[in-house]
C-alpha cells in the first residue's frame, strides 16, 4: 500500500484540482464576498453584515420568493410522494403490462427542465386561452402550473424507488399477516408502509431538495411573471446577480442564506425519517 | 373472480394514466407541424389542410438556433465529462478507501458536503474563476463538470469499493502490477454496476443542464437547453412553430437513449437513490 501512496498525483490530483477550482474555491470566495460589496470580485469592499440586513429590510423580493418556494415545495412534495407511492402499489400487483407502464411513467424525468417548462407553458396557456387568460395573468396559474409540471416530472422517478422498496418487503411477514387475518389496509399500514420507510427517506430528500432548488422549469414556464410573483429563490438570486448592476453582494448573501435553508431543511428531514427507520 | 375483476379495473386506470403522461409530448409533436399562428390559439386541434406546414417549423428552428451545432456541443460535453468523471473519481475513490489518512478523510467529507450545496451558492464565483483560468470553452467545461460531479460520483464509488476485498489487489501487487495496472485490470472491472449508475445519473444531469453551461460558455457556444432558451429571445416574442419543432428535436435523442438503455437507467436510478 506504500506504493499506492506514491501514485497520489495520478489517482487524486485530477479530481482534487477540478474540485478545488469548481467548488471549494468558489464556495469559500462566495462566503467571503457575501460580506462585501463588489462588481468584479477584485474590487470587493468589506461591509460586514449589511448585505444580510438589507435582505430582510429593504429588499422585498427574497422573502416573498422564499415564501413562494416553501409553499410550492410543501404542495409538490406531498402530492408527488402520494401519487408515486400509489402508482408503485398498483404496479407491484402483477398486472399485465407493468413494465410498459413503468417505462411510460418514468419517461418525463429524462426531459430537461427548460424543455419541460415550454411544454407545459403551451398546454396551460392552451387551456387558459379559452377563458381569456394566460399563465402570467395571475400568480396562482404559475404556482399550480409549476406543481403540475413538477409532479409530471418526478412521479415516475419516485415511483421507481418505491417499487424497489415494495418488492423488497419480506414475503414471510406478508404471509404471516394474511394468516393472522389482517385485511388489505391493516397490512398496508402495519406491515408494508413501516418496511418501506427507507424509500420514504430517500424520496422525501430528493423531492424536497429538488423543489427548493428548482430553477430551469421556473425560468421557462413563467420566468417569475407576473411582476416577480412566481419567482422562486434560485431565480431570485439569479436576477439579483445578473438582472441589475450593483447588487452582487446582496445576491451572494442571499445564496448563503439559501444554502443554509436547504441544508437545514434536508438534514432535519433525514434525521426525522432515519429515526423512524431505526425504530422498525 | 373479484381479484381478477379488480385487476381489470386497475389496468384500465393505468391505461388512462399512461395516456395522460404521454399526452403533453404528443401535443407538442402535433403542434410542431402547424402554422406558428395557430399554435397558441388552438393547441389541442389537429393540423388540417389550412394549418399544416410540413417540416417548415423544423427548418426555421434548426437555422435560427443553429440546432445541429448545439447538438454537437451537447453531445461532446456530455460524453467527455461523463468519461472524465467515471475514470478520475473511481481512481480517487479507490485511493480514499485504501489509504486511510487525515487528508483522504477531509477530502471525502468535503466531497459529500458539496452534494447539498445549491448551485446558486457558487454560481457567480465559479463562472468568474472559470473565466480567469481560461476554462470558459467546451474543453475547459469538462474540467468544471468533473469538479461538480465529483461529490456524488466519489461517494457512490467509495460505497462500493468498501465491499471489495483487498486480497486480490495484494496478489496482483505481488505479481508485479503497479497500482495503476492493479486498478484498471482488477478493480475497475468489478466496479461496473456502479460505473453504469454513475454514468447514467451524470449523463442525465449534464445533457439537460442549462445554467452552468450558460454562465460558463453561453456567450460563445450553445448547448441544446441554451439554444431553446435563446429562441425565446427578448420581450416575449417567440416563434411558437420553431419552438415546438425544437422541443421535439431535443426530446428525440433522450427518448432513443432511454429506449436503448432502459434496463440500465431504471436499475441505475433505483441503485443511485439507495446510496444517495
Amino acid at each position: 500500500m506504500r506504493e499506492v501512496k506514491r501514485y497520489f498525483p495520478i489517482f487524486v490530483m485530477p479530481t482534487l484540482i477540478a474540485f478545488l477550482i469548481a467548488f471549494v474555491i468558489p464556495f469559500l470566495l462566495g462566503l467571503f464576498l457575501s460580506f462585501t460589496e463588489f462588481r468584479t470580485v477584485s474590487d470587493a469592499q468589506f461591509v460586514g453584515f449589511s448585505n444580510y440586513i438589507n435582505i430582510f429590510s429593504s429588499d422585498q423580493t427574497f422573502l416573498s420568493s422564499l415564501g413562494f418556494t416553501v409553499a410550492f415545495a410543501l404542495v409538490s412534495v406531498v402530492s408527488i410522494n402520494l401519487f408515486a407511492f400509489l402508482l408503485a402499489l398498483l404496479l407491484t400487483r402483477n398486472i399485465f403490462g407493468t413494465k410498459l407502464f413503468r417505462t411510460v411513467f418514468f419517461m418525463p424525468n429524462l426531459i430537461g427542465g427548460i424543455v419541460l417548462g415550454y411544454i407545459w407553458q403551451l398546454i396551460i396557456n392552451g387551456v387558459l386561452y379559452n377563458y381569456g387568460y394566460s399563465i402570467t395573468s395571475d400568480p396562482k396559474f404559475g404556482f399550480w402550473g409549476l406543481v403540475v409540471l413538477m409532479n409530471w416530472q418526478m412521479i415516475g422517478y419516485m415511483m421507481i424507488i418505491y417499487i424497489a422498496g415494495l418488492t423488497n418487503v419480506r414475503t414471510d411477514i406478508l404471509e404471516a399477516a394474511k394468516v393472522d387475518g389482517a385485511g388489505y389496509f391493516t397490512t398496508l399500514f402495519k406491515v408494508i408502509i413501516p418496511s418501506v420507510v427507507p424509500s420514504f427517506t430517500i424520496c422525501l430528500f430528493l423531492t424536497i431538495t429538488n423543489s427548493f432548488k428548482l430553477f430551469d422549469q421556473n425560468l421557462a414556464l413563467t420566468a417569475g411573471a407576473p411582476a416577480g410573483r412566481t419567482r422562486m429563490v434560485a431565480l431570485d438570486i439569479y436576477e439579483t446577480f445578473y438582472g441589475s448592476v450593483g447588487s452582487e453582494g446582496i445576491g451572494q448573501a442571499k445564496s448563503v442564506i439559501f444554502f443554509l435553508v436547504v441544508a437545514a431543511v434536508s438534514l432535519t428531514q433525514l434525521m426525522l425519517t432515519r429515526r423512524k427507520e431505526v425504530e422498525n | 373472480m373479484p381479484q381478477k375483476f379488480k385487476n381489470t379495473g386497475i389496468f384500465i386506470l393505468l391505461i388512462i394514466l399512461a395516456i395522460i403522461f404521454i399526452a403533453p409530448v404528443l401535443i407538442v409533436l402535433m403542434n410542431s407541424f402547424k402554422l406558428r399562428f395557430n399554435i397558441a390559439t388552438e393547441p389541442f386541434v389537429l393540423p388540417n389542410s389550412q394549418t399544416f406546414t410540413g417540416f417548415s417549423n423544423y427548418v426555421t428552428g434548426i437555422s435560427t438556433t443553429s440546432f445541429l451545432e448545439a447538438f454537437g456541443w451537447s453531445l461532446f460535453i456530455t460524453v467527455f465529462s461523463v468519461l472524465a468523471i467515471i475514470i478520475f473519481t473511481s481512481m480517487t475513490a479507490w485511493y480514499i478507501v485504501r489509504i486511510k489518512s487525515w487528508f483522504t478523510g477531509v477530502l471525502y467529507y468535503a466531497l459529500v458536503f458539496s452534494m447539498i450545496v445549491p448551485f446558486q451558492m457558487v454560481m457567480f464565483t465559479m463562472s468568474k474563476t472559470a473565466n480567469v483560468l481560461g476554462l470558459d470553452n467546451p474543453f475547459g467545461i469538462i474540467f468544471i463538470y468533473l469538479g461538480f460531479g465529483a461529490g456524488l460520483a466519489t461517494f457512490m464509488f467509495t460505497g462500493f469499493i468498501k465491499s471489495v476485498p483487498v486480497g486480490v489487489e495484494e496478489a496482483a501487487n505481488i505479481d508485479g502490477c503497479n497500482p495503476l495496472q492493479t486498478f484498471f485490470k482488477i478493480v475497475f472491472p468489478i466496479l461496473k454496476p456502479t460505473t453504469i449508475t454513475v454514468a447514467i445519473l451524470n449523463a442525465m444531469w449534464i445533457w439537460n443542464d442549462y445554467l452552468l453551461p450558460y454562465l460558463v460558455i453561453g456567450n460563445d457556444y450553445k448547448t441544446i437547453p441554451i439554444a431553446i432558451q435563446y429562441l425565446k429571445g427578448g420581450y416575449g416574442s417567440i416563434d411558437m412553430g420553431a419552438m415546438m419543432a425544437m422541443l421535439v428535436l431535443s426530446i428525440i435523442p433522450v427518448v432513443i437513449f432511454y429506449l436503448l438503455c432502459q434496463k440500465y437507467i431504471i436499475k441505475g436510478v433505483a441503485a443511485g437513490a439507495v446510496k444517495g
